[in-house]
């Protein structure tokens, strides 16, 4: 059975430095999840992640991650997304010791 | 020492940097697509993560020198973040290196004959021994010539480039596994038999989602048969192994589909037809390398200085009880230097500590520095009486942690905090466990946590004492408690406790069973031995009874 479709962005890790990028409504790349295009029909998706595909030398992995929609454009709604947004939930907290504090 | 490792060449290192460079070229201007690129980045050891791409080197058998620890720590600020990260397989991970650079960063590994080759993929992978080789007390022989045999011959080798799937292997020397053999696809003990060395041979270990013990398919292999032996192994797997389901091409599946019986014979007849191919060259490189590994010259020195350190101060006493390891001279100690400071990152450490701990084993450790499956370093051959200045140093580098074999000193994969492949976080969860226990955390004693952020168990959850497996449950994370699991020569796979914890309630949980240990233990008892005497029920009641109690209240 196909996979229900669920509102949400493309997103993908741009090539030259792997980082987290989102699709804008522009066909521009982003890196805030805010600005991505919040897509909620299969069909744009569809069309979507075709034009992603045909940007190999930006877009690595191109995929639709469910997202929810808000005043201030689309957010995260699993903490998979939330981490890949806002970047290692741990940061370098003591991690190197004193000499780091 | 390490000229050993020149015998993978610079020519050839040379020579796959520029393939790999004219590779991420054409990966950049178009010409090739992810597809086809994918393959050739991970041969190199590059993998993309969730937030940037991560480079993952190999530390033979553990084992660095000063300059090479100095060219990891410049990498790392060069062309990454300013720190790196040790894994419990022996490996150091860069997690934000840009891909125009990294055919630079294996350039300048290459330069202290360091490289990133067969880091991933479906080949033999980096292989790994006793980190405390050739120092600790307990040691029958170094088992590093043996791994740097198996290295070099598995480095490259055109059978096993495309096995069905990962193949790891380990050498220990010591009946003290440290190097968690049985936990390997194949595993090398060196053992001695009626005043004659030769190796036990293990295979089928393996964590993951199909956690198995390796089981021994030879107990007594001549030191000349070791490596047309594991020819012979190989070629059996890359023959039956599956390739159809990559959840089941690992060899620990392959021995048990099979069964040993049929698995062993069907070595011994490959073994027949491979055997007369190897001729001996192989034994004279093994006695080269024999002689590269002889331990540095080591003079007696006076140890007054070290028991009126410890008499003086309980501070550096207390360090010493927790971080050092009988050597086998009297005079000397193997230093643990730990990577686990209480609400750190488990295995990082910054580029200025790295270039510290290589100075200081310049100044007092013959030049030696081990990286440790634990994910932590070592000064292997440090004489006592140069102790108290060592800890000083460490303690002003924000190195002297005294927590190793402790309850703090927590194994933890990346997690969601890095890893593509992760179901939930390991790191925060480390960071919270260790912040809560440090008060007490001597009086509990030896001590593993193990923490994994998915199945794949890169954290070895199976095997601690206590083991937390990260899992997406719903779209929230939880973590699964195991009890009972031991990384030791007797591996032994923890056993689940019943349903998980959240993120919020993980750190309770395990305090509660620790303060239940703390109940329970009878005098001189480790955490294991309790569980081995009154079974897992009281620890069950004391996850999850006293949480329903309280929650009725």
């Amino acid at each position: 059975m196909a996979k229900r479709f669920q509102p949400g962005i493309v997103s993908a890790n741009d090539l030259l430095s792997g980082a987290v990028i989102y699709l804008a409504a522009d066909g521009k790349w982003v890196s805030s999840m805010s600005e991505a295009e919040f897509i909620t029909e299969p069909e744009r998706a569809e069309e979507r992640l075709t034009l992603a595909e045909s940007q190999p030398e930006i877009a690595v992995g191109a995929y639709l991650a469910p997202a929810d929609n808000t005043d201030a454009g689309p957010v995260p709604n699993h903490f998979r997304e939330s981490f890949r947004a806002a970047g290692p939930s741990a940061p370098a907290r003591k991690s190197w010791g004193q000499a780091n504090a | 020492m390490l000229d050993a490792q020149t015998n993978v060449t610079r020519t050839y290192l040379d020579r796959r940097v520029e393939e790999f460079r004219a590779q991420v070229q054409r990966r950049i201007d178009g010409s090739l697509t992810e597809d086809e690129f994918r393959p050739l980045r991970l041969m190199n050891g590059l993998y993309l993560q969730l937030h940037a791409y991560m480079l993952r080197v190999a530390i033979p058998y553990g084992t660095l020198n000063a300059d090479q620890l100095d060219v990891l720590a410049e990498i790392s600020e060069r062309w990454d973040r300013g720190y790196g990260h040790f894994t419990t397989r022996q490996n150091i991970q860069y997690n934000w290196p840009k891909l125009p650079d990294v055919p630079d960063m294996l350039t300048r590994l290459a330069d202290v004959n360091l490289h990133a080759i067969q880091t991933s993929g479906n080949t033999i992978r980096n292989v790994t021994a006793d980190p405390l080789a050739g120092a600790h007390a307990d040691e029958l022989m170094d088992p590093r010539p043996v791994a740097e045999l198996i290295r070099i011959w598995s480095t490259d080798h055109p059978e096993y480039q495309f096995l069905g799937r990962k193949f790891k292997i380990a050498v220990t020397g010591s009946p003290n596994d440290r190097a968690v053999t049985k936990a390997h696809d194949l595993a090398v003990r060196i053992v001695e038999k009626d005043g004659e060395i030769g190796y036990q041979i293990l295979v089928g270990g393996g964590l993951g989602r199909t956690p198995v013990v390796g089981r021994v398919i030879k107990d007594f292999l001549p030191q000349p048969d070791l490596l047309p032996y594991l020819e012979a192994v190989l070629s059996v797997y890359n023959l039956a192994g599956r390739r159809d389901n990559k959840y089941k091409a690992r060899i620990k599946i392959t021995v048990n589909e099979m069964g040993l019986e049929e698995f062993s014979a069907r070595v011994d007849e490959a073994y027949a037809r491979i055997r007369p191919e190897f001729k001996g060259a192989d034994q004279i490189l093994l006695a080269e390398l024999q002689a590269s590994f002889e331990p540095p010259a080591l003079p007696t020195r006076d140890t007054a200085g070290y028991e009126a350190a410890r008499e003086a101060d309980p501070v550096f006493r207390s360090w010493a009880d927790i971080n050092l390891r009988p050597h086998f001279q009297d005079d000397h100690a193997v230093a643990m230097i730990s990577l686990k400071p209480h609400g750190g990152v488990p295995g990082d450490a910054s580029a200025d500590q790295m270039r510290r701990v290589a100075e200081l084993a310049r100044t007092y450790g013959h030049n030696e520095i081990r990286v440790t499956q634990e994910q932590n370093l070592v000064l292997p051959h440090v004489a006592k009486a140069d102790l108290p200045a060592l800890f000083a140093e460490l303690k002003a580098a924000g190195l002297a942690t005294a927590n190793v074999g402790l309850a703090s000193d927590i194994i933890a994969c990346p997690g969601m905090d890095y890893c593509a492949l992760a179901t939930a976080r390991s790191i925060p969860i480390a960071q919270q466990i260790a912040e809560r226990l440090e008060e007490y955390e001597v009086e509990v004693g030896e001590m593993a946590i193990k923490i994994s952020g998915c199945i794949n168990a890169c954290g070895h959850h199976h095997l601690g004492d206590i083991g937390i497996l990260g899992l997406d449950r719903a779209g929230v994370e939880n973590y699964q408690i195991t009890l009972g699991g031991d990384a030791g020569p007797d591996l032994k796979i923890g056993d689940k406790t019943g349903p998980g914890f959240g993120y919020d309630e993980v750190t309770d949980a395990i305090e509660r069973l620790i303060l239940a240990y703390l109940d329970l233990r009878q005098e001189g008892e480790r955490f294991r031995d309790t569980i081995a005497r009154t079974g897992a029920e009281p620890f069950k009641t004391a996850l999850y009874e006293e949480e329903a109690n309280r929650n009725a209240a």
